[in-house]
Parts: C-alpha cells; sequence; structure tokens
C-alpha cells in the first residue's frame, strides 16, 4: 500500500514541489520572464539557449533544494578547495581572453573557475564560523579575511575586477553577519567613502594620462575616469555609458514600447543582452517598468533576509544572508553602472541577464535559501 | 566580541544585522529609483532628442545633372552610370594593407591614390572616398567575390559626367568639376547649401557654369532609420529629387566640327551667329581640349600639358581674347561716315597712296594709292587712305559714340562665362587706363590708327559676329545666346532671350550700300579668291591685325618669328540677301586676311547653306524659323 501510494502521481508530483519555496520560486519565475521578454526584443535569436539555461538552472535549484544544509555544509570544503586550485590552475595554464586569463580549457569546454567561488566562498566561510559558534572572537576573524583574501587575490590578478568584487564582497557579508565588531566597519566604510569622494572631487587630475593608479590597470582607472566624464571619449570608452543613458532616459515614464526600443533595435546599445540589458527595459518599458523590477528585486531580498533571520542554525543564517545579499550586490552593481553611477564592472543583472553560468550560479543561491527555508520548517515542525 | 553569548544574544545580534542590511538596500534601490526617476522623468526630453537624433538621419539624394543637346538634339552632356570601388577610411582596420590588397584585384594606379589621398583629406570622417572611377564589369566581379575580405569597401553606381563629343566645343560646353573650397563658398554665399548637400560636383566653366542654376536640379532628401555603424536601415519618408533640366542649344554641332577642322593645327576662334535671333551657330576656339579629363579631377600631368601649352588651349578666345580688328572695321567705320552725314555713298576722294596728318605720313597699303574711290570701292578694295580721312573728319568721341551701341568695346552678355569687354578707344578710355599724365592724352593721329581698326582697338571675335549680324539684320541688337531652350524634367520649355535687346536707328539705304559692298568684296575685291564658285551671294571683309597685345604676351623661343605674324581675318555673312550665317573668323598670326581666314569662313558657311540643308530634316528648319 506504501509503495501504491508512492508511485500515485499527486505524490509524485508533491515530491517534486515539496523543496520548493512558493514565496522565492513566484518571484524568480517572474523575473525569468521579465528576462524571456526582454530577451525576444534584445536578442531573440539567443532564446532557445535562454530557455536552455533557465531549464538546467532551475533543475540546479531543485536539486540544491533538495539537499539538507547540513549536507551542504559538507560540501563546503572540497568546493572551496578546488575553487582555490582551478584559480591557480587558471594562474598556471589558462586561457586569455580580451586582456584576461578566467578561462581553463577542458577540452570539450572552458570554465570559468571564478564563479564557483561565488558561491563556494560564502559556504566556506559559513562552514568556518560554524565550527568556532561561541567562540568568535578577532582571530576567528583574522582567518576568514584569510580565507577571502587568498581566492579574491587570484581572480583579481586575471584581472577580473567584477567578480573579485562580488566574491569578496560575498566573504564579507558572511563576516559581516557573523558579527564583526562596528569598531572595525564603521572606519573601513568611512574611508571606502573617503576614496570614493576624492576620486570624484579629483578626477579631474588623477584622470590626467600618466598619473599611475597603484593596483589598478589602465582599463580600470579608464573605467572610473569615463565614467566621471563620459563625454572626454563619446566614440571610445565612454560610447556605452553615453549610449545607455540615453537608452534609459529616452524611456521616460511609459517608455517606447516593447520591441521599439530605437537604441536597442539600431545596435546604439552595447552588449544588450548582457550586461546592459536593463537599458533595453528602461527604453522600452519606461520607468514603470524600471520601478516593477526594483520592486521585484526588493521583494527577493527582504525574502532572502526573512528567512535569514529565522534560519535555524548559524552556518544556515550567515550562508542565507551572504546570498541575500549577494543578489542585492548584482542588481544594484549592474543598474548602478548602466544608469551611470557606477563604473562598468561587468556584473550582469541577475536572473535576466543572458548567460549561463551566472544563471547557474544564482539559481544555485535560489536553492541554498530554499533548503534553508525548508530546514527552518523542518526543526518548527519537529518542535511541536 | 570578548565575552561569551549566549546563542539568543547571537540570534538577537544578527537580527539587528539583518535589519541594518535591509535598511542598507532599500537605501541603495532608492538611490536607484531616484536616479531612474532623475533619467526618465526630469532629463526625459533632453534624452528623447538624444535618441532620435541618434537614429534619424536625413539623407541627400542627389538629383541627375541635365543633359546638353545641340539644335538636332545631337548630344554634348550627359550622365552615365558606372562603379566605383569607395572606402570608408573610419571603418577599415588597416587602411595601407586594404589599399595595397585592393590593388592585387582591381588596377590601381598613382593618379588614383593621389586623388584618394586629397579627397580623404578634405572629406568628413564617415563619409566613403572613391579610391577607383570607373570600374570594368570584371573587375566589379572580381571585388564582390571577395568582397568579405575588405570591411569599409564597397562598390557603388554613381552617375559620371561625360562629353560624347570629346574635344569639340569644348570651350563652350565647358566641364564639371569636384566642388571646391571656392564653389563652397560661393553656394552658401547664395544660400545653395541645402540644395548642393550630396553634390559632388559643379559646373566649372562654359554652360556647366552659367547654367548650373538649370542644370543641377533640386536635391531630395531621405528620412532614414540609421544603426550605432551610421548605415542606413530604414526609410522613413521620401522627398524625391527634381532632375536638372536639359539644356537645347542653338549651336549646330556639326557645323561646329566643320568649323575646327578647318583651323586644322592653326590658333583662332570663330563665331557663328543667325543674324535673325542673336542664336549661336558655331563658337570655335583653337586649339581646343578634352573636357572629360576634368570630370573627376585632372592628373597633373595632363594639367600641366594643357596649362604650360604656349598654345594656351584653355583660353576661350572666341569670346576671351581681344584683338585688332584691322580692316573688319571699315565696314562699321562706313556706316559712322554714313549716318553722320560726313559722307554719302557717291562722294569720292582722291587716294595718293598716303594721308599726312601732323608732319605724319600714313601709308596706304597699295603703292601709290587707289586712285579716285568711293565708299563701295573703299570696302571693296579695302583702301586705307579713305578711312584715315574718315577718322580725322568724324573724331575718336564719334567714332567711339556711333561704335559702343554695336557692342564694341561692350560685353555681349553671352550666356556662357569669361567674356571680355575688348577695348575701344576714346581720350575717356584712355584717361581710365593709364595713370601717367603724359599717356593719357589723346593725340589726333591716334584717331587716324582707330579709323582703319589698328592701334588700340581690341575686339573679341564674338564682338565682331555680333556687330556684323546687327549691320545685316537691319539693326538689330540680340544678347548671343548658345542655349535655345531650357527643359525642365516635367517637359516645361523655357525660351533664351528670342527678343532683340535694342533696335539701332540705322538708316535702310546707309545698310544696303554696306552690305553691297561686302557682297563684291567676295566677287571681286580681297575675299573674292576664297569664295570663288560659290553657289549663293556672301557679304564679306578681309582684315589684318598687326601683332602687339596691351596684355603683353608670353615670349616662347623658337616660335618667335611666327607669333611675330599678323593676325588674319574675315568676317562674313549669307546668303546675302536674307542672311541666316553672320561669322567672324580670326587666325592668331595668320598673315593677309583673305589667306587663312577666309577659307575658313568658305568652308562653314558651304557647310551650313549646302551641306547642312541636305543632311537636316526639313522639321529643324521650322524650329529655327519659330524663333523669329
Amino acid at each position: 500500500m506504501t509503495i501504491e501510494r508512492r508511485f500515485r502521481p499527486v505524490n509524485l508530483l508533491r515530491g517534486l514541489v515539496s523543496p520548493i519555496d512558493p514565496v522565492l520560486f513566484a518571484i524568480l519565475l517572474a523575473l525569468l520572464g521579465y528576462g524571456f521578454v526582454l530577451m525576444q526584443s534584445a536578442s531573440p535569436e539567443r532564446l532557445p539557449a535562454l530557455a536552455t539555461n533557465a531549464a538546467v538552472a532551475l533543475g540546479v535549484m531543485w536539486l540544491a533544494a533538495r539537499l539538507s544544509p547540513q549536507r551542504l555544509m559538507s560540501l563546503a570544503v572540497p568546493l572551496y578547495a578546488t575553487g582555490v586550485l582551478l584559480l591557480v590552475a587558471v594562474a598556471l595554464f589558462g586561457v586569455s581572453s580580451k586582456g584576461a586569463q578566467r578561462w581553463l580549457d577542458l577540452g570539450v569546454t572552458r570554465i570559468q573557475p571564478s564563479e564557483i567561488m561565488k558561491i563556494a566562498m560564502p559556504l566556506m566561510l559559513a562552514w568556518y564560523f560554524q565550527q568556532r559558534e561561541g567562540l568568535i572572537r578577532l582571530r576567528e576573524f583574522v582567518g576568514a579575511g584569510l580565507l577571502l583574501a587568498i581566492p579574491v587575490g587570484l581572480i583579481v590578478s586575471q584581472p577580473d575586477l567584477g567578480t573579485s568584487l562580488l566574491v569578496a564582497a560575498a566573504g564579507l557579508y558572511v563576516i559581516f553577519f557573523a558579527g564583526l565588531s562596528w569598531k572595525l566597519i564603521v572606519p573601513v566604510v568611512l574611508a571606502c567613502v573617503l576614496g570614493i569622494g576624492a576620486i570624484v572631487g579629483f578626477g579631474d587630475h588623477l584622470c590626467q594620462p600618466g598619473v599611475d593608479w597603484y593596483g589598478l590597470r589602465e582599463y580600470q582607472k579608464h573605467r572610473v575616469c569615463t565614467l566621471l566624464d563620459p563625454s572626454q571619449d563619446p566614440l571610445g570608452k565612454g560610447f556605452h555609458i553615453i549610449q545607455s543613458t540615453i537608452a534609459i532616459g529616452s524611456g521616460g515614464v511609459f517608455g517606447k514600447g516593447w520591441m521599439d526600443g530605437t537604441q536597442t533595435h539600431l545596435a546604439f546599445i552595447p552588449e544588450r543582452h548582457t550586461d546592459f540589458i536593463f537599458s533595453v527595459l528602461a527604453e522600452e518599458f519606461g520607468l514603470i517598468g524600471t520601478l516593477v523590477l526594483l520592486a521585484t528585486y526588493l521583494l527577493l531580498i527582504l525574502r532572502g533576509l526573512t528567512i535569514t533571520a529565522s534560519a535555524p542554525t548559524l552556518a544556515s543564517r550567515l550562508l542565507a544572508g551572504a546570498i541575500t545579499m549577494i543578489f542585492f550586490t548584482y542588481a544594484f552593481v549592474n543598474m548602478g553602472m548602466v544608469s551611470g553611477i557606477l563604473p562598468v564592472v561587468g556584473v550582469p543583472l541577475p536572473f535576466i541577464s543572458y548567460g549561463g553560468t551566472a544563471l547557474v550560479t544564482l539559481c544555485l543561491g535560489v536553492g541554498i535559501l530554499m533548503s534553508i527555508q525548508r530546514s527552518r520548517v523542518a526543526a518548527q515542525g519537529g518542535g511541536r | 566580541m570578548t565575552e561569551f553569548r549566549t546563542p539568543e544574544q547571537e540570534l538577537a545580534g544578527l537580527r539587528r544585522r539583518v535589519l541594518v542590511a535591509g535598511l542598507f538596500v532599500v537605501v541603495c534601490l532608492a538611490v536607484l529609483a531616484a536616479r531612474f526617476v532623475y533619467l526618465q522623468v526630469v532629463k526625459y526630453d533632453y534624452f528623447h532628442t538624444r535618441a532620435e537624433d541618434n537614429r534619424i538621419a536625413l539623407m541627400p539624394v542627389v538629383p541627375d545633372r541635365g543633359a546638353v543637346v545641340d539644335r538636332n538634339g545631337v548630344v554634348l552632356a550627359r550622365n552615365y552610370a558606372a562603379y566605383t570601388l569607395e572606402v570608408t577610411p573610419s571603418q577599415v582596420p588597416d587602411l595601407e594593407a586594404t589599399i595595397a590588397a585592393l590593388g592585387e584585384i582591381v588596377a590601381i594606379d598613382a593618379h588614383d591614390l593621389r586623388r584618394f589621398r586629397k579627397l580623404r583629406e578634405e572629406s568628413k570622417r564617415f563619409e566613403s572616398v572613391p579610391l577607383r572611377t570607373r570600374l570594368s564589369d570584371e573587375e566589379v566581379a572580381r571585388f564582390v567575390a571577395r568582397r568579405y575580405l575588405f570591411p569599409g569597401v564597397e562598390v557603388q553606381a554613381r552617375l559620371f559626367r561625360d562629353y560624347p563629343q570629346g574635344e569639340v566645343a569644348s570651350h563652350l560646353i565647358g566641364y564639371i568639376g569636384r566642388i571646391n573650397e571656392r564653389d563652397q563658398q560661393r553656394i552658401e554665399e547664395q544660400g545653395d547649401s541645402a540644395n548642393y548637400r550630396g553634390s559632388e560636383h559643379i559646373g566649372k566653366t562654359g554652360l556647366e557654369l552659367s547654367y548650373e542654376a538649370d542644370l543641377h536640379g533640386t536635391t531630395g532628401v531621405e528620412q532614414v532609420e540609421v544603426n550605432a555603424a551610421g548605415r542606413a536601415v530604414r526609410l522613413m519618408s521620401r522627398t524625391a529629387p527634381v532632375a536638372g533640366s536639359d539644356l537645347e542649344l542653338t549651336l549646330d554641332v556639326e557645323l561646329q566640327k566643320v568649323a575646327e577642322a578647318a583651323f586644322g593645327e592653326r590658333r583662332g576662334a570663330l563665331v557663328a551667329i543667325d543674324p535673325r535671333t542673336g542664336g549661336v551657330l558655331a563658337l570655335a576656339s583653337m586649339p581646343t581640349f578634352d573636357p572629360n579629363l576634368f570630370v573627376d579631377g585632372i592628373s597633373v600631368v595632363d594639367w600641366k600639358a594643357l596649362n604650360e601649352s604656349p598654345d594656351l588651349p584653355l583660353v576661350n578666345r572666341a569670346i576671351y581674347s581681344a584683338y585688332p580688328p584691322g580692316s573688319t572695321f571699315k565696314p562699321f567705320m562706313a556706316l559712322a561716315g554714313l549716318a553722320s552725314g560726313k559722307r554719302t555713298p557717291g562722294q569720292t576722294i582722291a587716294d595718293p597712296g598716303f594721308f599726312n596728318f601732323a608732319g605724319h605720313r600714313f601709308m596706304d597699303d597699295k603703292v601709290g594709292g587707289h586712285g579716285t574711290v568711293d565708299l563701295h570701292k573703299s570696302i571693296v578694295v579695302s583702301c586705307n587712305t579713305y578711312y584715315y580721312q574718315l577718322a580725322n573728319d568724324l573724331g575718336i568721341d564719334a567714332i567711339a559714340s556711333f561704335m559702343r551701341p554695336l557692342g564694341f568695346g561692350v560685353r555681349t552678355g553671352i550666356d556662357i562665362p569669361g567674356e571680355a569687354e575688348g577695348v575701344l578707344p576714346s581720350p575717356a578710355w584712355k584717361r581710365e587706363r593709364f595713370r601717367k599724365r603724359e599717356q593719357q592724352r589723346w593725340y589726333g593721329g591716334e584717331t587716324i590708327s582707330v579709323g582703319i581698326g589698328q592701334g588700340y582697338n581690341a575686339y573679341t571675335p564674338l564682338q565682331l559676329a555680333s556687330a556684323l549680324a546687327t549691320v545685316v539684320n537691319g539693326g538689330k541688337v540680340f544678347r548671343p545666346h548658345v542655349v535655345r531652350h531650357v527643359v525642365d524634367a516635367a517637359g516645361g520649355r523655357r525660351a533664351i532671350e528670342p527678343q532683340p535687346v535694342r533696335q539701332l536707328p540705322l538708316e535702310p539705304e546707309h545698310l544696303a550700300a554696306v552690305k553691297a559692298a561686302l557682297v563684291d568684296v567676295t566677287k571681286s575685291g580681297t575675299g573674292a579668291r576664297a569664295f570663288a564658285g560659290a553657289p549663293y551671294s556672301v557679304g564679306g571683309k578681309t582684315g589684318t591685325a598687326q601683332v602687339y597685345s596691351l596684355r603683353g604676351s608670353r615670349y616662347v623661343a623658337g616660335r618667335v618669328a611666327e607669333r611675330l605674324r599678323d593676325h588674319s581675318w574675315f568676317i562674313a555673312y549669307a546668303p546675302a540677301e536674307n542672311p541666316s550665317i553672320a561669322l567672324a573668323v580670326l587666325v592668331e598670326n595668320g598673315g593677309f586676311g583673305a589667306q587663312s581666314a577666309a577659307p575658313i569662313a568658305r568652308q562653314v558657311i558651304d557647310y551650313h547653306l549646302l551641306g547642312s540643308r541636305l543632311t537636316e530634316p526639313a522639321r529643324e528648319d521650322a524650329e529655327g524659323m519659330d524663333e523669329q
């Protein structure tokens, strides 16, 4: 009878659906749906590939959601170790493209090990702090800082500013949620604010040719300087920012209508199916479209933070918080750079930009959030 | 951090941090929202305009230039489509390598390269620049098969100007050339900039210049959507161009060919006018040149050859070069004498072979003189003494004021550019011409020289032909014109000056007396040999101009002897009873007028009255008569 029950279709469906958090899943589908609508306009020939990517990503999400947080934690060390080893391998035998050495050629496919670190990093640190629960002192934070610094240093040296920023952010979020003293956080944040203020304030001088920015490559300096004054180079580096800003601004309140964006369809928007897909949205759907997207991201983040606050274990809290804030970082940095308030660093718009690896990584994050949410439900259910 | 904390405290601490993170997120997203409101609401108008500017470009559609045909419909200037190889330098990564590779497929010579470099400097960043013009079909095929190797290089069909008659009538037709800075300035001054957007060529000389406004047409405009690369992707609206008007000339190109051939290797000019209309039948300046050389920018070698030739092939002698008229001036002097009342046809003088004035002896051609000479004989035998006396009796002011209304010393106003004024000498002219007081003074002896067409007298062949036409048509002064009709794209015809400008008060019997003498010149006088056996009656007058120039001519070693010989003149009209052609022929350094100029006039009149009448359809005559 149990066997019969197990094979009844309703139960099969229940088995499939049970790991899924309906709220997160609804938000995710909304974002993916938005992505399909935009891709139809930006690059319709990529729709089949996008569908494949989305199917794979949803599969990965489902698998992650089925695993318990404890199983996930047990993967932390091997995943992190593999990631660091692969990054070392990239540094030694990697394939170069566009002036950066980011890929490992495996014969059949090329992989970008830095992507793995976006999940492996918070997972590792969450595991690390879980091991020292109740004993977390300054020494532990120094250790966490080292664990963070090694892969970030390797990614920066590729160089890949965008990914290193995201990986560093993921680690820093874990450290933040683990309870790093405000006495340390406040000065660092102030220093960053002052540094950015200095660049904006003295940009004219700093952007003179010949002025060396220690630790940054010429192209990275150029990106920051172009952001400060895009009109200096309207046909070169400034072109992207100027044209995407025009696209956004000319969308107005109601937009030019789906498939009617002139900036989009006349190829004025660079990378319109990947990093700059937001300007397609802003041009065709206007302020209403952009605010709807902002609201959707806000819902996703609020749901993630709710899960964080009520997660049963320290590790799951740290992991859920970091993943949620990573979603935020993706969204904020991408929209900020496309609308011209942040430098162009090559961060995709989460769940919408075309790109299989990023989509899989992001959906893996959603799956982990679902897994944590389910463990909370289970723990509460167990307690009753 | 150092003190021990319970899991509950830890959880409470974490929840505070989650709250902080949430607030941070809300603040950051609010900043983004504010940015979007700023871009999409506050600055909407600005960015909307920027996006429209981005996407819409106005592309000029260049009209077809009008054609030029002669009075019988023979094409003198036309357009033809040909392929050019055009390069957009901003889209070519390595220009030198690309040109080298293109050179393997199509022939690119040094001239092409020089022109390309020059045009590239003049053109804007995104414009395409022709590298090779007039590709052969084979070259087009070879390039198209390898097009993918050459981004930024394209084959374009363009219209070219072609002058199928080559060197024939080139001074009159003129030529077009690329618009240069001076042309551009003139276009802007005339407020034509909009109409010349996209035009690359403009009339430089001849009819191509003087009728530029008609020939050019009205530029159309296409509103097109362009992509980021500047390529037109969609036509939004189109205002069709209006093709330039065609020019139908009064010129008979076959007659022109006969005239030019009659000159052979000699330098000179011929102007033949229909005295009934003022229409130019032939206007030759020898040597001539091929206007096709100029269309795409003349090569340095060709330019040097034309510009530095001692024969000055680029000068339109027919309207620009002024020569002393010599004895061809005498019929007009005779009319002046009759009109003033100082002479009657029957009045005679005794010609001793010279005329004494103020201690100076002015000689006649014939030693011992012509004996008793009346007005008729004075023209037929070209008696100088008669005119020395006449000029002296008339005085220089009376001569000048009689000659000016005939067009001497005045631009005729012909519809091709570059006409010279000539010199009708008078005390007033001399005061203006010279600066020093002693040079400004008019001497009586100078009047005597003017009487036989020498001295300061200098007129263009056109002025002489036009004055003769006025005399033989009964005193009607026409503005000579080459164009008979301007035919616009819709077929509308605009006639050019079919009416006389003015009627001179010349007495018919005075005119008859002079014309009778002119006819006898070709029967028994100085032009008799050239017109022996002509089956029509013709009036004419020989002339010989002593060589010297007010402008100062260039000294060229080796040709000095020839260049010092006298210029040879002949003016003629026919048929004498009802003239349909009046012409002036000048052969530079041709010697006595009867020797070289008169035979050319004979050939032209023969063809006009006999040859062309035999081959021309009757219809053309009818049209010609319409103009009267």
